[in-house]
């Protein structure tokens, strides 16, 4: 069927359910509501309040009763409305999410997922278009994950769902309704710690993730009239990260851009060109360079896009590299 | 109903043994001489082997240490109504809680020397890791008890904390799912009167801790903490209550911090001796010694056996605790991720590797 991610992700859901009993979904406004953007839309009709739990308003209490369901044997799968509403969860993200499978040597695990909207680019209001994944993907013992098409994001739930280990999932908000893509009816999954090549290319890598592959296929597009051809490589899993296939790629381009819609400070694309100096230095024509977006508190929507990346930031930025 | 009974809005509190050891008889909750004696041999057990490990920590066999003195009755009482398929979500001071469930002592030894593997308990044992971010377990234990819901089992979810925990907000936002799912929750709270340096009255401006719960949706039972039968019988009570689907219970167990916080702190500075004399007066271990031997359970003989077999099983628990080999630089990297990822296995090598050249 043609679906968004929107629909794409509901069907995950669904079917998740369907298949495993242990699958719970909590969170605020999820149940008779659907949640504020339709993804559990369905599930509480089909499935009831007993395995749909709108719960009280409280990321700390929601994350930690997640915890102990998990590690009591079921499978929630925890929305928190926002990322940037995440933040009162975090000390159960950091003290014992990641870590409860070590110290206790793999006696108890917690098995879930937390799902969130986030990144800008869709005329919010302020605390809902942060891009904070640099954060979770610090903390040991997380796979972080982020779809960049309803095909993926549909097969990446799925993979997170059964995954043995917690997952924090970040859906692009932009890009929810953006796109409709052949999605299969049954069930499958996109494999986890896995990036992917979406466009080949031999002149220039760029790497990216969620809502700024779009961004980079459409400057690759620009790049191509000119003839530049840009590879551009998708994250999918920020952690941990597949290096291999990013590293393969620079080897044969020798040129490396990543486009990162976070602050540029401290986020993933430092580390992964940092990665890339260890391991490919002698293999780059150029620096690795980065567009990224500024170390400031993202603006609201009127100067929203001084901040946001475009297509032509990027085609810049790919210019820039080639000329070096 | 000793819920119904004690009101802690009206300033209520179950004691069935006073200071001197006098039992309020028609409290005396139904306990076999056998377990009663149990109950005094795991009371002796836990403060002998809370001496060692702060004896053994000012020997540096031992790291940080939250010693447990004056906390037996709460720690044992609590759980000791607490059935195998029963879960426990223990907090950082809670030795008599871990040797009352049977966690091996060597193991509990382990985890404070400074090694992760003390902390897996046992598989036939659901007692969840100690909890050092205060208040953080409480959430942990409303979903377990979400969880038992879910899957129809007839269990009871015990968590415990310290006064200081329920200013966190996880006390509050544990406590209010709680509430609202009816879970089979128990919450004991051991209010000892300080965390560290912070008197209880810095806590909370509210009388009691127990009354809280009424703003939950559920009863709060305030309990002498050094009165091991009353903390047992309000504990018994609860958990039935939350098998039988009759929803959370809050235990306030009013005691006394004995020790330091941890061996780090020195309460000297901030508290008076008089206060602590005062509360030595109120000793729970002393007070079930009499009790005992009142009702003809205890003599001088069986009390002798009992403080042997401690110190046997505390000397044979260090012998062990310590003789376990240094983990391999692999444990460390072993159980962050159900599968090792490429990159952890770079790290690992590249520390095995730096680690045999350095012993070159």
């Amino acid at each position: 069927m043609k679906a968004n991610m929107v629909q794409a992700l509901n069907q995950a859901l669904f079917q998740e359910m369907e298949r495993d009993g242990r699958v719970i979904i909590l969170g605020e406004d999820v149940g008779v509501d659907g949640g504020v953007f339709r993804i559990t839309d369905g599930l509480f009709q089909k499935f009831g309040g007993e395995r749909v739990v709108d719960t009280p308003l409280a990321e700390s209490g929601m994350i930690g009763v997640s915890i102990g369901m998990a590690a009591f044997g079921l499978r929630p799968v925890a929305e928190i409305q926002f990322l940037g509403f995440i933040y009162p969860g975090f000390n159960q993200i950091i003290s014992h999410l990641g870590r409860l499978r070590n110290r206790t040597r793999g006696r108890f695990t917690a098995p879930l997922v937390i799902r969130t909207p986030y990144g800008a680019g869709v005329r919010a209001l302020e605390h809902h278009s942060e891009s904070t994944e640099a954060l979770f993907v610090q903390i040991p013992g997380l796979t972080v994950v982020v779809p960049s098409s309803p095909y993926d994001a549909k097969g990446l739930l799925i993979a997170s769902i059964r995954s043995e280990d917690p997952v924090i999932f970040l859906e692009p908000a932009r890009l929810y309704r953006s796109e409709k893509q052949d999605v299969p009816d049954e069930l499958y999954e996109v494999p986890l710690r896995q990036a992917k090549v979406v466009r080949e290319g031999k002149d220039l890598t760029v790497i990216a993730w969620g809502a700024m592959i779009p961004v980079a296929m459409k400057a690759a597009d620009s790049a191509g009239r000119e003839g530049i051809e840009a590879e551009v490589i998708d994250l999918r899993t920020l952690a941990p990260m597949d290096k291999e296939t990013f590293l393969a790629s620079v080897k044969k381009t020798g040129r490396v851009l990543v486009v990162q819609e976070a602050p540029k400070t401290c986020g993933l694309a430092a580390e992964i060109a940092a990665l890339i100096n260890e391991s490919a230095l002698l293999n780059l024509e150029a620096p690795v360079m980065r567009v990224t977006g500024f170390d400031i508190t993202i603006p609201l929507p009127r100067t929203e896009d001084y901040y946001y990346i475009s297509p032509e930031r990027v085609f810049a930025g790919m210019k820039k590299l080639m000329e070096f | 109903m000793l819920l119904e009974k004690f009101d802690p809005l009206k300033n209520e509190i179950l004691q069935i043994l006073d200071p001197g050891g006098a039992a309020v008889k028609d409290l005396e909750p139904a306990i076999l001489a056998d377990d009663l004696k149990k109950i005094y041999a795991l009371m002796i057990l836990t403060r002998t082997a809370d001496q060692k490990a702060l004896n053994l920590q000012r020997q540096g066999r031992m790291g940080t240490f939250a010693p447990s003195r004056g906390h037996e009755a709460c720690q044992i009482g609590a759980v000791f109504g607490v059935r195998k398929d029963d879960w426990v979500f223990p907090y950082f001071r809670d030795l008599g809680l871990y040797l009352t469930l049977g966690y091996p002592l060597s193991a509990f030894y382990y985890y404070w020397m400074g090694n992760e593997a003390g902390l897996r308990s046992p598989d036939d044992l659901n007692i969840f890791p100690l909890a050092i971010p205060v208040a953080s377990q409480i959430p942990h234990s409303v979903g377990a008890a979400m969880a038992a819901q879910y899957l129809k089992k007839k269990i009871a979810v015990v968590v415990t904390f310290g006064d200081g925990a329920t200013s966190e907000g996880d006390f509050h936002e544990g406590l209010n799912f709680a509430g609202v799912f009816r879970t089979p929750n128990v919450f004991v709270c051991y209010n000892n009167q300080w965390a560290i340096s912070t008197p209880r009255s810095r806590q909370t401006a509210s009388k009691t801790i127990a009354q809280k719960a009424g703003a939950y949706g559920f009863p709060g039972i305030a309990v002498d903490g050094n009165d091991v039968l009353a903390v047992y019988a309000a504990a018994s009570e609860a958990l039935e209550r939350a098998r039988s689907g009759g929803g959370p219970t809050l235990i306030e167990a009013v005691t006394y911090r004995m020790g330091f916080h941890t061996t780090s702190d020195d309460a000297t500075k901030y508290r008076s001796e008089a206060e602590v004399k005062e509360w030595e007066q109120k000793d729970p271990i002393r007070r079930f010694r009499t009790y005992l031997s009142n009702k003809g359970l205890l003599d001088e003989t069986f009390e002798k056996l009992i403080q042997a077999k401690a110190e046997e099983d505390v000397e044979k628990a260090v012998t062990e605790a310590e003789s376990l080999p240094p983990a391999s630089p692999a444990d460390v990297f072993a159980f962050t991720f159900k599968e090792i990822p490429v990159q952890l296995k770079e790290e690992r090598a590249e520390l095995e590797a730096f680690l045999k050249e350095e012993r070159k």
